[in-house]
């Protein structure tokens, strides 16, 4: 089960112009390609999230560049991409107590909208998941184009 | 097992010490009055005569002296000697205000060097280390001064200078460097500047003592140094005006050690000009028992500091200063409330989260100031979560307002956006037009 954990970069960015076109340059120059990706902002900072095909190269670059940036932790749920979809989800983990940090979603090449969601309890929702036959994806979907 | 550069003179019995500071006060006032007519004309406009100071107890009689008197007759109009008895001068960098000229007769330097080989001494640096020197060399003191004092206690000196960091710590593990000298600030950055190069000062170095001082640092700040580096990090403090770094702490940490025969210190109530007593918090004052070319008669340093007359656990019977908060000049009065930049780093220095560097600026929007204070993310506190750096930000608000009473906005920026410094570091950007 543990292979379907996928490796978040989280990066903190003073919220000034021309931060996110260093981070993706500093990507690009490395052939690092960014799968899905948001940003949280808050005021005077944001912290930028993405799923991105290489993330242990993402992380030494971004790293070594100076950046405060982490690998988290996060899961990447396939959903239907109907009415409904989100929903089911929610409520398989909210019956289980697993509270949602964040979340958010994009559409696949294979037409499914994926969602990625850090949870306080992994391993938790990994099982809840699983048991509810959700679709998790995981590394090798996003690094060889599965999805 | 404690070791002295001279055990007859820091140790010597404090009525005997007394007696001795007695004499060569009794002596530099007659000489200030006898050759320079600046004093001359300052006791005759405060009616006292050398004559009239008989015990230590007379010092209150004299007129105190002003860094405004050293600019007013700049360059050399305090000096007591011709020029050409002269073997040196040193410049301060005018930083607040017009810049400040000092002069060294033979003696003033030998005396100097004397000074910081006792201190050097007493945190057990001589024979067998190897000092980086990495204050300014030139016309600020930092960088000659400890030269000269460390060569005189018998240490090896390599003359790095500030600056060019990559190749001081190359230097510094193929040299084998043991002791370092230079600003908090600096080492700080060397420190952050090793570890990028993955290299680290506590592991790959023979570094085990800093002298670090020129710039006000808190306790907090040298716990920081101490457990990132490794090292015992001594505070080192003095003043272009009476020579340049002339003392540090000993290996005891517990106030810096004036040494009685070259100099008498008083602390004061900076409204009042009254002497306090032992333990309680004023500015510092200092006149020069033993100077030849620019002796100071109660010199007004500006620094606030507490002083402690008893004999150290080290046995040295010299008085002692506390650790110097912060100068009269750097106090910031934001609504009214009394501000030292050192307190803000401590504040820092004792959350955990925090790191090394931090700035604090203060705007005033409508008539109302406000402070803000900018500190740098780490790899150690970061975390993706929105509410996490919100909850950051918010527990450093709160313990600046509990020690401060004051509303302060932090700011988290990221890591190495903040300006590092190789000399003074500017920790205060004030935005009022006061």
């Amino acid at each position: 089960m543990e292979n379907k954990i996928i490796k978040q970069i989280s990066l903190f960015a003073e919220n000034k112009p021309g931060k996110l076109a260093n981070v993706s340059h500093k990507l690009k120059d490395a052939g690092i390609n960014i799968r899905a990706f948001t940003i949280a902002e808050a005021g005077d900072f944001g912290i930028v999230r993405m799923v991105v095909d290489n993330p242990d190269a993402a992380h030494s670059i971004l790293h070594n560049s100076g950046f405060t940036v982490s690998e988290t932790s996060v899961l990447g749920i396939e959903m239907e991409d109907v009415p409904g979809g989100l929903a089911r989800i929610a409520e398989v983990l909210g019956e289980q107590n697993i509270n949602i940090d964040y979340a958010y979603a994009f559409v696949t090449k294979t037409e499914k909208a994926l969602l990625i969601v850090r949870v306080n309890d992994i391993k938790g929702a990994l099982k809840v998941l699983t048991d509810a036959s959700v679709k998790l994806i995981d590394m090798k979907d996003i690094e060889e184009y599965l999805i | 097992m404690t070791e002295y550069w001279n055990p007859q003179i820091e140790r010597m019995p404090l009525e005997e010490l007394n007696k001795l500071q007695e004499e060569k006060l009794r002596h530099i006032v007659h000489y200030v009055y006898q050759h320079s007519p600046f004093y001359r004309k300052k006791f005759d406009d405060a009616g006292v005569k050398p004559d009239d100071i008989k015990t230590l107890d007379d010092v209150k009689k004299l007129p105190f002296t002003y860094k405004k008197d050293l600019r007013d007759t700049y360059p050399t109009g305090m000096f007591c000697v011709p020029n050409t008895l002269l073997v040196r001068f040193h410049v301060s960098s005018g930083t607040t205000g017009k810049p400040t000229v000092v002069g060294y007769t033979k003696n003033d330097i030998a005396e100097w060097n004397t000074s910081l080989a006792r201190a050097l001494t007493s945190i057990g640096v001589g024979r067998g280390d190897i000092i980086q020197v990495s204050y300014g060399y030139g016309l600020f003191t930092g960088g000659l001064g400890l030269h000269y004092g460390a060569e005189e206690a018998g240490t090896t000196v390599l003359p790095t200078s500030a600056g060019n960091t990559e190749r001081q710590i190359e230097l510094m593990q193929d040299l084998g460097t043991t002791v370092i000298a230079c600003t908090p600030s600096y080492f700080l950055f060397m420190n952050e500047t090793a570890n990028n190069e993955g290299v680290s000062i506590k592991n790959d170095t023979k570094m085990r003592v800093g002298i670090l001082g020129a710039e006000p640092w808190s306790e907090a700040m040298r716990t920081r140094i101490e457990d990132l580096t490794g090292i015992k990090a001594y505070d080192v403090f003095g003043t272009s005006e009476l020579s340049g770094p002339l003392f540090t702490e000993c290996t005891y940490q517990d106030g810096i050690h004036i040494w009685a025969d070259q100099f008498l210190v008083e602390i004061i109530d900076p409204k009042t000009g009254e002497q306090l007593s032992d333990g309680e918090q004023g500015e510092l004052v200092i006149t020069t028992l033993a100077k030849e070319a620019l002796p100071l008669i109660r010199y007004k340093i500006g620094d606030l500091t507490v002083k402690n007359s008893e004999p150290c656990r080290c046995g040295r019977t010299h008085p002692r200063i506390m650790r110097i908060m912060g100068r009269v000049d750097d106090m910031l009065v934001i609504r009214g409330i009394n501000v030292f930049p050192g307190q803000i780093e401590s504040v820092l220095m004792n959350i955990p989260e925090v790191g090394e560097h931090f700035m604090i600026i203060v705007d005033r929007v409508n008539e109302l100031d406000y402070m803000k204070v900018q500190i740098e993310m780490t790899d150690a506190a970061f975390s993706d979560k929105v509410n996490d750096i919100i909850n950051l930000e918010n527990k450093v608000a709160s313990a600046l307002k509990s020690v401060l009473n004051l509303s302060v906005k932090v700011e988290l920026v990221e890591h190495g956006s903040l300006p590092r410094s190789m000399g003074k570091s500017k920790k205060v950007t004030d935005n009022r037009q006061l």
